[in-house]
């Protein structure tokens, strides 16, 4: 499974290191965040299906710092059988796990009068069903040793289901809740459960045919600050960037009557 | 001489894995690493783990109480087997002094079954909580290493689990190969399931104790070279918080075992009572609280004020008695007194020196410490003699374990300087110990233990753990890396 045999520098009392995984890492905001947490100081397995630009962005990493601060996992997460192996394998190759990071994530832009199930499948599949065979493996390791943290990257689609793409928020929508249940299992056990909801990040989604007109869009990098810093205050739900905050508020609390009738 | 378990194999249940994913630290609490436990009662369990790792591609880590400073007994991401749940004493004979334990029994269930029938374990480590299989795999040494050798030198024979499944008995004539290596193997060739040691007749239940102060690190050196050889115990206190001409100032202790006749109530001194370490202080303050208080002297300001008051209190040249508990077991006066240290913990840095070199590198070194604000709060030497294990830290000489407390902004300093340490003590011919030392690499290993030694343990590796399922982030540091 591993693209390579793992070779992580060895932690010592003067040398700790934090292990993480992230699933879905050679993505736009995935790559940023891989980035920006070995800056941090972690040692992280990156698990994507891309095996050419996971391996790029490790060889990348890797020469930046000179030394192995990441290393490359190829799975796709719709395989959700393969999930329990992958994650004991990566937790062995790191010498344990304090960080959970799901940020892979697909999205098809219908038409306005277009009805998909193919494509809402897929979105199901990646956006919430490997999250759920991946967390349900996490989350039973991070409660029995009574630490940890889960970072599951949602969206702020998942908070109404809207005319554009009911598909989508529901994946959204739908993990959003999972790891809002996750959170009220975990919390009294010392696990920490982070729900992260980007609003618009500039990354190939949003060249997409369909996709909408970037409204405060921020870089993946700037996305990929927001959720270390998420990270390190150990947030619970966090918006980004946070003018989605007050815009999603006002949206989650539009009446349905006149919701039904708009146009977002 | 190797019997399969195969035919007695009990049928384990697989266990579930993720359930048993715990926290496990080191003794000074500056390590974490998360690990699938498990506790086994019998020899046959130890077996399904091994079949557990092999089915699930993990490794395997023997864990007996934890106490070393160091990565020694965790498995980060993989199996540790915590075996302080095989701890029955088999056989015990009073009248030869033989013990048949499993590896899980600790010192302190040793010598409080057979002390007050006159006999103490020939070697002990200053804590008793140290568990016998821990002790066999690091082959610990006491205060009477120059007298006495380590702990291996009194084992009789042991049985032990090789990751193939197979049972092997060794003793120094039998697969002798075998039992100089497993002991002090680090348990990375097979898990012992019984020990049986020769323990030490004792007529007393104390010790004569004799106390002397060193005025500077010669004399310190000086003292533990002549005191050694006709002394039972000798160990030394060093103030390593203070330089200059008095630099490696401290105190040498030194005890003798009492005769019979010098004691005039032996049957009183050997009860167990009068060996049990007070619980409280001033016989009032309670000692299980007592690192609280401690930890807002655990820095440079209070732990100076300690060792210049242990040393005032030392220059009295004096000769007093005390039973065998409380001259060995001086870690557990204060329990938890490491977690004093705070968040960072702590670690020990111990080096072992030929005789000839020991004061130059010494002087170099706890000179550098000081420079650079970064002492160490307690140091502690002890004289030494070579063995014949295959790993061994011992030679004829000294050995010098500093403490060193870990903050967040005292690491990179405090890695750099054990680094060059470690330069220094190669140049003057010196070893490591692998229960102590934390940050010792591969290529420091490599150096002290010789290519030669190397080759040898892994060949036997190969041949005791053809899948390399035995692995511990310890031998993953020293020898992988």
């Amino acid at each position: 499974m591993p693209v390579k045999k793992p070779s992580f520098p060895s932690a010592s009392p003067l040398h700790p290191k934090l292990r993480g995984v992230i699933v879905g890492a050679s993505g736009g905001i995935g790559a940023a965040l891989s980035r920006r947490l070995a800056r941090a100081g972690y040692i992280l397995a990156l698990v994507d299906r891309n095996e050419q630009t996971l391996e790029q962005l490790c060889d990348e990493i890797n020469k930046d710092y000179e030394e192995t601060r990441v290393v490359p996992y190829l799975n796709d997460v719709t395989d959700y059988d393969s999930a329990p192996d992958a994650l004991r394998r990566i937790v062995a190759d790191l010498g344990g796990l304090d960080l959970f990071i799901y940020i892979a994530g697909v999205i098809y832009f219908p038409a306005i009068d277009e009805y998909n199930f193919g494509e809402d499948l897929k979105m199901v599949e990646v956006n919430l069903l490997g999250a759920m065979a991946w967390m349900s493996q996490v989350a039973p390791l991070f409660l029995s040793k009574k630490s940890g943290q889960i970072v599951g990257v949602s969206s702020v689609a998942g908070d109404r289901g809207r005319v554009g793409n009911p598909g989508y928020n529901t994946s959204k929508a739908g993990f959003t809740a999972y790891l809002e249940g996750l959170r009220n299992r975990l919390t009294r056990h010392g696990v920490n459960v982070i729900t992260i909801k980007p609003g618009m990040v500039k990354t190939e989604m949003l060249n997409l045919p369909n996709a909408p007109r970037p409204v405060f869009a921020v870089t993946p990098e700037e996305a990929a600050d927001g959720i270390w810093n998420a990270i390190r205050k150990r947030k619970q739900q966090v918006y980004i960037s946070g003018v989605w905050f007050w815009l999603m508020l006002v949206i989650r609390n539009i009446p349905s009557f006149i919701f039904r009738r708009m146009n977002i | 001489m190797i019997l399969s378990l195969e035919s007695q194999r009990i049928n384990m249940s697989t266990p579930k894995l993720e359930r048993n994913f715990f926290s496990l630290q080191n003794f000074g609490h500056s390590l974490t690493a998360p690990s699938y436990v498990f506790k086994p009662k019998r020899a046959e369990e130890i077996v399904g783990a091994f079949e557990l790792a092999r089915k699930n591609g993990l490794t395997v880590t023997a864990r007996g109480a934890g106490r070393s400073y160091n990565d020694a007994s965790l498995n980060g991401g993989g199996i540790v087997l915590d075996l302080s749940g095989m701890n029955r004493i088999i056989k015990w004979d009073p009248v030869t002094g033989r013990v048949t334990a499993e590896p899980g029994v600790t010192l302190q269930q040793l010598w409080q079954s057979i002390e007050p029938e006159g006999w103490w374990p020939p070697v002990v480590s200053g804590t008793m909580f140290t568990t016998l299989g821990g002790c066999l795999g690091a082959n610990i040494h006491g205060k009477n290493n120059f007298r006495m050798g380590p702990i291996g030198e009194h084992v009789i024979e042991f049985t032990a689990i090789l990751p193939t499944g197979a049972e092997v008995t060794c003793s120094p004539n039998k697969n002798a190969d075998l039992f100089y290596a497993m002991i002090s193997g680090l348990g990375m060739l097979g898990i012992f399931t019984s020990i049986t040691m020769q323990m030490k007749k004792i007529e007393s239940g104390l010790l004569e104790v004799h106390a002397w102060p060193a005025h500077n690190l010669r004399e310190h050196l000086a003292f533990l070279l002549e005191k050694a050889p006709s002394f039972d115990y000798t160990v030394g206190w060093m103030d390593t918080m203070n330089g200059g001409k008095s630099l490696g100032r401290g105190q040498i202790h030194a005890a003798n075992y009492l005769h019979g006749d010098e004691d005039p109530n032996p049957q009183k001194t050997m009860k167990l009572e009068n060996q049990i370490l007070p619980p409280r202080i001033f016989g009032v303050f309670p000692k299980s609280i007592l690192y609280v208080f401690m930890k807002p002297f655990a820095n440079n300001i209070g732990w100076w004020g300690v060792n210049v008051a242990k040393y005032v209190a030392s220059l009295r040249e004096h000769t007093f008695r005390q039973s065998h508990a409380a001259f060995h077991f001086l870690l557990d006066y204060v329990p938890n007194w490491e977690l004093s240290y705070g968040r960072g913990g702590l670690i020990q840095y111990q080096s072992f020196l030929p005789k000839e070199t020991a004061e130059d590198a010494w002087r170099e070194m706890l000179t550098i410490s000081l420079k650079r604000g970064m002492p160490s709060y307690l140091g502690v030497t002890k004289r030494h003699r070579p063995d014949k294990f295959l790993l061994t830290h011992a030679l004829d000489g000294f050995s010098l374990a500093l403490d060193f407390k870990v903050t967040n902004g005292n690491r990179v300093k405090l890695s750099e300087m054990l680094q060059e340490f470690d330069k220094i003590v190669l140049q003057a011919g010196g070893r490591f110990y692998f229960a102590k030392n934390s940050e010792t690499t591969a290529e420091t290993t490599c150096a002290f233990l010789g290519d030669e030694t190397i080759a040898k343990f892994k060949k036997l590796k190969k041949r005791c753990d053809p899948n390399g399922l035995l692995e511990s982030d310890l031998y993953r540091r020293v020898f992988e890396s």
